[in-house]
């Protein structure tokens, strides 16, 4: 632990009702490792769960430092869902110093003091997966309980500097949201403007899932997978939800090389509050009279319609045999046109 | 006799209170608090069984693709469903990825970074191993992160991400690769076992892994000396600390069996205790809930009639974990009951001469690496392409499944029911319920609560750093704990 008086930034990290997974991800941050880019930020660890070496005692004297005005909180993150059951108590979630404190009301409190607030995953963005079901957990997020304003801080809390609390999304985040958010409010150049309608950065959330896509040849000519495994498009069948959710999950790969849609399985649209309970199998597309409910973002349905239909009858064979195989069966073919000689 | 709590714990994953009663210089009593309940049974319950694969793994961010591989497991029994042969070699590879990884973080982030805590500052080997494992500020974790980062491109090419992939299905895996990916998964491999090589063995990873007897260990870590290897300067400090010494338990080991091929587990499947390796039965596997915060039941349950019905108030209960039994008695769960069972020389010699501790936790965690990173690479070159990953199942409307998985950690179980083609019952076993379990209604304490009795306690130490040491080796996972 090192408060130290520079101009360096201090975060503190909490987990609360999650999975730890966004933690793990950002561990796998890779060009630069996370601690070079927290460096890079002048950003100081003041205590994290999983990795740094305070326990017991000397993490409540930082909370208590915190507190007392004693260590300066310039950034709080929250990973995992507030709880606040049952009944509003928050005993399913309690401080595990023995306090039978609930958890729910440090987070409040620290939030209160720090000069900028950081929702990490979708669990503490907006509830996330803990919201699942009946909620008798009553999990919400920091700043929004699913899509509705207000969570465990009330609609329009805005943190020491100013800002709502911002909301990198994911279930679990990318490392690099996490990093660069941090890079981006550590230099105090952060506003309002940077952000969206749930708080999230423009950075991640005006690009949709889709952009980038490596299977768009088949989403063009609705050359759609049967089945998971196979190489078409998952939309129409398979429930994904690329073309809706924020994200730049295929222009920033995932673990190297890899995404959702090139692991062969459907975007579940892990980075939009309320992903957890979508009222249908996740891996199917609900249709109504054989149309996808979920349409494209901002794309009128009748155009939808009408491009769909023209797009399946232009459906070249190569992609429509591909679409249903689990390997690449047919290659584009030789094209002379191709160098306009 | 005095109360101490030692709590938030940690470099655990999760939420963790140790509570303890101190006798003159040592931990009389402990008592193992999981303070948060989330509620993923309940949450499966009515759900379409295929979305299991989105919520189980979710459970937790560390142990993911365990808790797939259960999930797809139990879903697969009743689809009746059966893996071809690439489908087992790549959800094998992906599982071992999350394993060694685990193992990984465990050694260079959890465990070691506490050796270079300051009540350790008059040894005059501090400076060292400080300048290695401090945390965050040691030079292992500029080693190693970027390692474990680039060695998890495996996962990426086979399974789109970790942790929280759907590339793991009942039948297979949703991901073919090319040719060339199979060579950059080899060439990925090759690259993490030279820097393992070279910073925590020191030299080739079967030489390590033909170590069969303690004798032999502990000859090599002389011979070489605490500035050789990472697993030397955990040698060198385990003896000056006499790690062996401490965190024992009652000695019962069980392990469902790890990396299942239709051969057969890489790592057998079994029981192990005084009386030697014994077969596993699972019918008696049982959840009591009379110390938990779970309303109170007549008998203990076999998970397939399992219930979680939380209940802040029982007065009785005091952690949200239910105290798992084979057979009534507790169970130690990890990579030393899996080495022990499987019959490994050197953790078969290890158990006979000092038994369950954390030193032997240590040593059997890093021999799975050494037996790990050859195995996936030698699965990786298995895998034949052309031929499918995935053989598709059909829904089934009724009926039931378990899916039985070793993590990093321990064994892990999903008992599944189906009823009108929704999620009847879906009860949860994970390794660190059974290790950090509660008391249970014959007030047999846990494997942690047996492993603290004795523990030393120093002179003004509120949080005791041989506590400390024998919590960390169990490699606990509080978020599966619970769920």
């Amino acid at each position: 632990m090192a408060n130290k008086p520079t101009n360096q930034k201090n975060l503190l990290w909490l987990q609360s009702g999650g999975c730890g997974g966004c933690t793990v991800s950002v561990l796998g941050a890779e060009s630069p490792d996370l601690f070079t880019a927290l460096e890079a930020g002048g950003i100081n660890i003041l205590w994290h769960p999983s990795i740094s070496v305070e326990t017991g005692r000397q993490v409540t004297d930082i909370f208590e430092g915190i507190i007392k005005g004693n260590i300066k909180l310039d950034i709080l993150c929250l990973e995992g869902s507030v709880i606040k059951g049952p009944n509003g108590t928050g005993r399913f979630c309690l401080m595990s110093d023995g306090s039978g404190r609930p958890l729910k009301d440090l987070i409040e409190q620290l939030a209160r003091l720090a000069d900028h607030v950081v929702g990490i995953g979708s669990c503490a963005a907006f509830g996330g997966i803990t919201a699942a079901g009946d909620n008798h957990v009553e999990a919400c997020g920091l700043g929004f309980s699913g899509e509705q304003q207000g969570g465990l801080l009330e609609a329009g809390f805005v943190s020491g500097k100013g800002l709502p609390v911002v909301n990198t999304p994911g279930c679990p985040v990318h490392p690099d949201w996490v990093t660069e958010t941090l890079l981006h409010i550590a230099s105090g150049q952060m506003t309002d403007s940077h952000l969206d309608h749930f708080n999230r950065p423009q950075a991640i959330s005006g690009n949709l899932v889709h952009h980038g896509c490596a299977r768009n040849e088949y989403y063009e000519f609705k050359a759609s997978a049967g089945k998971l495994s196979q190489l078409g498009c998952l939309m129409e069948n398979l429930g994904c939800k690329g073309t809706q959710a924020a994200g730049d999950c295929n222009k920033r790969a995932w673990n190297g090389s890899g995404s959702c849609i090139s692991g062969g399985f459907p975007c579940i649209a892990c980075t939009e509050p309320e992903f957890e309970e979508p009222g249908h199998t996740f891996v199917e597309t609900p249709k109504i009279a054989g149309i996808p409910v979920g349409l494209p973002a901002d794309m009128p349905k009748a155009w939808f319609v009408a491009l769909a239909s023209l797009s399946k009858a232009a459906t070249p064979k190569r992609l429509r045999k591909n679409a249903v195989s689990d390997y690449l069966k047919v290659m584009p073919a030789k094209n002379p046109g191709r160098h306009n000689k | 006799m005095t109360r101490l709590i030692v709590g938030p714990f940690n470099r655990a994953e999760g939420d963790l209170e140790v509570k303890l009663d101190i006798e003159d210089d040592h931990v009389a009593r402990s008592t193992i608090v999981a303070p948060l309940y989330r509620g993923f049974e309940r949450i499966l319950s009515g759900k379409d069984p295929r979305d299991a694969l989105v919520y189980a793994p979710r459970i937790c961010g560390i142990c993911s693709i365990s808790q797939s591989t259960a999930a797809a497991q139990a879903l697969a029994i009743l689809q009746k469903v059966r893996t071809p042969p690439n489908g087992q070699l790549a959800a094998n590879t992906i599982l071992a990825a999350e394993n060694i990884a685990d193992h990984l973080t465990h050694f260079y982030m959890f465990f070691m970074p506490d050796f270079a805590r300051q009540i350790y500052s008059g040894t005059d080997w501090f400076d060292s191993v400080s300048a290695r494992f401090e945390a965050m500020k040691g030079s292992a974790t500029a080693d190693i992160l970027p390692a474990r980062a680039e060695f998890l491109h495996v996962v990426g090419l086979l399974a789109g991400k970790w942790p929280h992939t759907l590339a793991l299905q009942p039948g297979g895996t949703t991901r073919t690769i090319s040719p060339q990916e199979q060579f950059r998964l080899s060439a990925i491999l090759l690259k993490f076992r030279k820097v393992i090589e070279q910073t925590l063995f020191g030299t080739d990873l079967d030489e390590i892994a033909a170590l069969d007897s303690v004798s032999k260990l502990e000859k090599w870590a002389a011979e070489k000396g605490p500035q050789h290897s990472d697993f030397c300067k955990f040698m060198f400090l385990s003896k000056e600390l006499k790690l062996s010494k401490l965190g024992r338990t009652s000695q019962r080991y069980m392990s469902y069996g790890a990396y299942q091929f239709n051969s057969g587990h890489l790592f057998a499947r079994g029981v192990y205790d005084q009386d030697g390796l014994q077969v596993l039965n699972l019918d008696q596997i049982t959840e009591d809930v009379s110390h938990s915060w779970m309303a109170a039941d007549t008998k203990p349950r076999h998970p397939y009639d399992g219930v979680t019905i939380p209940d802040v108030d029982m007065t009785d209960g005091y952690s949200w974990c239910k105290a798992p039994r084979l057979a009534g008695q507790p169970m130690e769960v990890g990579a030393l009951a899996r080495q022990v069972i499987n019959g490994h020389g050197l953790i078969r010699n290890a158990v006979l001469l000092s038994g369950s501790n954390v030193e032997n936790r240590i040593i059997a965690r890093l021999l799975e690496i050494a037996l790990l990173v050859p195995a996936m690479q030698k699965w990786v070159a298995e895998m034949e392409l052309g031929e499918p990953f995935i053989t598709h199942g059909t829904e089934k409307t009724e009926g039931r499944g378990v899916g039985l998985v070793e993590a990093a950690r321990g064994s892990l179980g999903h008992w599944l029911s189906v009823r009108n083609g929704s999620i009847l019952n879906y009860q949860i076993i994970a390794p660190t319920t059974w290790n950090f379990s509660p008391r249970d209604q014959n007030n047999i304490p846990g494997p942690l609560e047996q492993a603290l009795v004795g523990a030393p306690v120093q002179k003004g130490e509120t949080d005791p750093v041989a506590v400390q040491h024998i919590v960390r080796s169990f490699d606990p996972c509080m978020v599966c704990t619970v769920h």
